[in-house]
């Protein structure tokens, strides 16, 4: 499916194909090549999968349980035994680690979920039709995009009580202006092309319009953005757990993880070192990947 | 112009309405009993009774939203649960602590983003662009409290170079005020940084691309000159333009960066009085991150209005 960056291959390409005379022709097949053709956003692709496959099986690959105390190895530093050290009530910072991609992902995905399940119906329907509801909206979202995102993120998570399912639900709401903003800006540019008269006057209804004409040609800057949401909203969950609101104990969690490394710093570094660092390169990965996926998109950021 | 003015200031009522909305129901739509949810179980039931009465608990919703946003308008943003000190003296107390924090991290994030944008949009798909522009995503990707975290690690606690966090007022003792600075500006100003660097570098290749550049060049202005005096003086106005969103940044940003550095501003007024459940000074310090935002947007907007003919004009011709 995913060619690489063969010189045969584009040379063998369709000129066509290479050289598109509008947007619309932009395909799928066309931004996975030209998606392919950038390192850097291949390498996010590959970590990307790779924390997927640690988060699926982290039973099988984790060396230790995730969650029961072992007294005898309280804070132990790295050594063959345990990769990553030990942390305070002895359990193995590796095996918290690689369980902890599981709150990160499915932090990252659910988020993101709410966020476009509910952004964007409301952004397609607001630029179609304009009007009124669309005035109301945008005073919304221009309100909602008034409050630094971790503040609000905070006030929701706190309002809503601790917890991973609610922090989801926090963030969520969060990111939903941006998905609503930006649908709703592509409807706009759409809904005045011919192919949208086209199928009017072939007798398709409004419904039939956004669902089966424009959202498909709208899609891919909304999985771009996806992409990098779902970076900053692993962030996000990692913070407020950092600040106690997210996930709560004993399911590891990266950012909880680094909330009670605080303590030990002095003592046991590699407690804050390694749940850090998985943040890290799985958002760094992420973003890689949807700025690859953007560049593709639209050639002239390079 | 003055029409531009009147829509661009007319346009932020109905926004600072939905954002009183906002603030207002985000305490009031908390599931269950708030004054229990604030005192807790262990509670008296007159107690109760008296932070009901006090939040108006017993009126209905509208009316609650009147009383608050009249109280609001005055300046009278209540009273904290915890300590029963007024909201708004506390927000006037902590506001300069933030206020200081943002400018340091400001200087920070832009005495990195410049150069290293207008070099990279210069130098455009050389090593050292892809060396900026990778080390820019790397800055977008640390996650703030991991890095104050490694920094604390490495250079209060191995190396004894700085106090690993606190606050002293800079009329106090300066000397001490700047080295407890050190770390919550790099932490706040790095992120920042890298999304500056990224917008400077991509308007910069844009303004390095037009006409006006090739013909100062054709004048055979040096680079030096041409760089600074043309290109980097038109490509930062992109920059400016989004410093509503760069201080919406810095006081997200501020939320963890005080929290880890024990920095007593608005963010940690935020994270304290959002785990005591002190919903009267949460309603506070979210209403005042977001007004700050409305009113430096519209700062921008209005100054942006007055030195851009393009815009200056617009009115004459239509």
């Amino acid at each position: 499916m995913m060619r690489g960056p063969r010189a045969a291959d584009l040379a063998l390409a369709p000129a066509a194909e290479e050289r598109p005379r509008t947007r619309h022709t932009y395909g799928f097949r066309y931004l996975l090549r030209r998606f392919a053709r950038n390192r850097l956003a291949l390498v996010g692709l590959w970590v990307v999968m790779l924390i997927i496959v640690f988060a699926v099986f982290a039973s099988w690959i984790a060396p230790y349980s995730p969650i029961k105390p072992d007294f005898v190895n309280l804070l132990k530093p790295p050594d063959t035994g345990h990769l990553m050290g030990t942390d305070d009530l002895g359990r193995d910072v590796l095996s918290r680690v690689i369980f902890g991609t599981r709150t990160s992902l499915l932090a990252g995905v659910i988020s993101v979920g709410i966020a476009v399940m509910a952004g964007l119906p409301l952004g397609l329907v607001s630029g179609y039709y304009r009007g009124r509801l669309d005035d109301l909206l945008m005073r919304i979202t221009d309100a909602m995009l008034s409050f630094p995102f971790l503040v609000l993120a905070l006030t929701i998570a706190a309002v809503l009580g601790a917890g991973l399912d609610r922090a989801m639900i926090a963030i969520g709401i969060v990111f939903m202006p941006a998905f609503i903003r930006l649908s709703r800006g592509q409807v706009l540019s759409e809904r005045e092309q011919n192919y949208v008269e086209a199928a009017r006057a072939l007798g398709a209804g409004d419904g039939r319009i956004i669902w089966k004409h424009i959202l498909p040609n709208i899609i891919s800057p909304v999985l771009v953005q996806a992409s990098l949401a779902t970076a900053a909203a692993i962030t996000a969950e990692a913070a407020l757990s950092f600040l106690g609101l997210g996930t709560q104990p004993p399911t590891p969690s990266w950012g909880s993880m680094l909330n009670f490394a605080q303590a030990y710093l002095s003592t046991a570094p590699w407690m804050a070192i390694y749940p850090g660092l998985a943040i890290f390169i799985t958002v760094l990965a992420l973003n890689l990947l949807g700025d690859g996926l953007r560049e593709a998109l639209d050639p002239r950021l390079r | 112009m003055t029409r531009y003015l009147a829509r661009r200031l007319l346009l932020t009522i109905p926004v600072l309405f939905f954002v009183s909305l906002i603030v207002f129901s985000l305490i009031t739509l908390i599931p269950g009993d708030p004054a229990r949810i604030m005192m807790g179980e262990e509670a008296s039931r007159e107690a109760l009774e008296v932070l009901r009465k006090e939040m108006g608990l017993d009126r209905p919703l509208i009316l609650r939203y009147g009383i608050w946003i009249s109280h609001v308008l005055r300046g009278d943003l209540g009273r904290s649960v915890r300590d029963r000190r007024s909201v708004m003296q506390t927000l006037l107390q902590k506001i300069p602590v933030t206020a200081e924090l943002a400018v340091t991290s400001l200087i920070v994030a832009w005495a990195i983003a410049i150069p290293a944008g207008a070099l990279a949009a210069w130098k455009r798909r050389s090593a050292i662009d892809y060396a900026a522009t990778t080390v820019a995503l790397a800055g977008i990707s640390i996650p703030n409290f991991w890095l104050g975290i490694m920094l604390i690690y490495l250079l209060a606690v191995n190396a004894r170079l700085l106090p690993p966090g606190g606050y002293v007022e800079p009329w106090i003792d300066l000397g001490r005020n700047l080295k407890l600075m050190v770390m919550p500006s790099i932490v706040l100003g790095t992120a920042l940084a890298a999304l500056v660097m990224r917008l400077l570098r991509s308007s910069m290749i844009e303004v390095l691309g037009s006409d006006y550049v090739r013909t100062a060049r054709a004048k055979g202005l040096s680079d030096r000159v041409l760089i600074i005096r043309h290109a980097l003086k038109n490509a930062m106005i992109p920059v400016a333009t989004i410093m509503g969103l760069q201080l919406g940044g810095l006081l997200g940003g501020a939320v963890i960066t005080e929290t880890i550095f024990a920095v007593p501003g608005v963010g940690r007024l935020a994270v304290d009085s959002i785990l005591t459940r002190d919903y009267p000074m949460v309603q506070g310090v979210v209403l005042f991150a977001a007004l700050a935002i409305v009113a430096v947007n519209l700062a921008v907007d209005v100054v942006y209005a007055f030195l851009d003919p393009r815009i200056r004009l617009e009115e004459r011709s239509a």
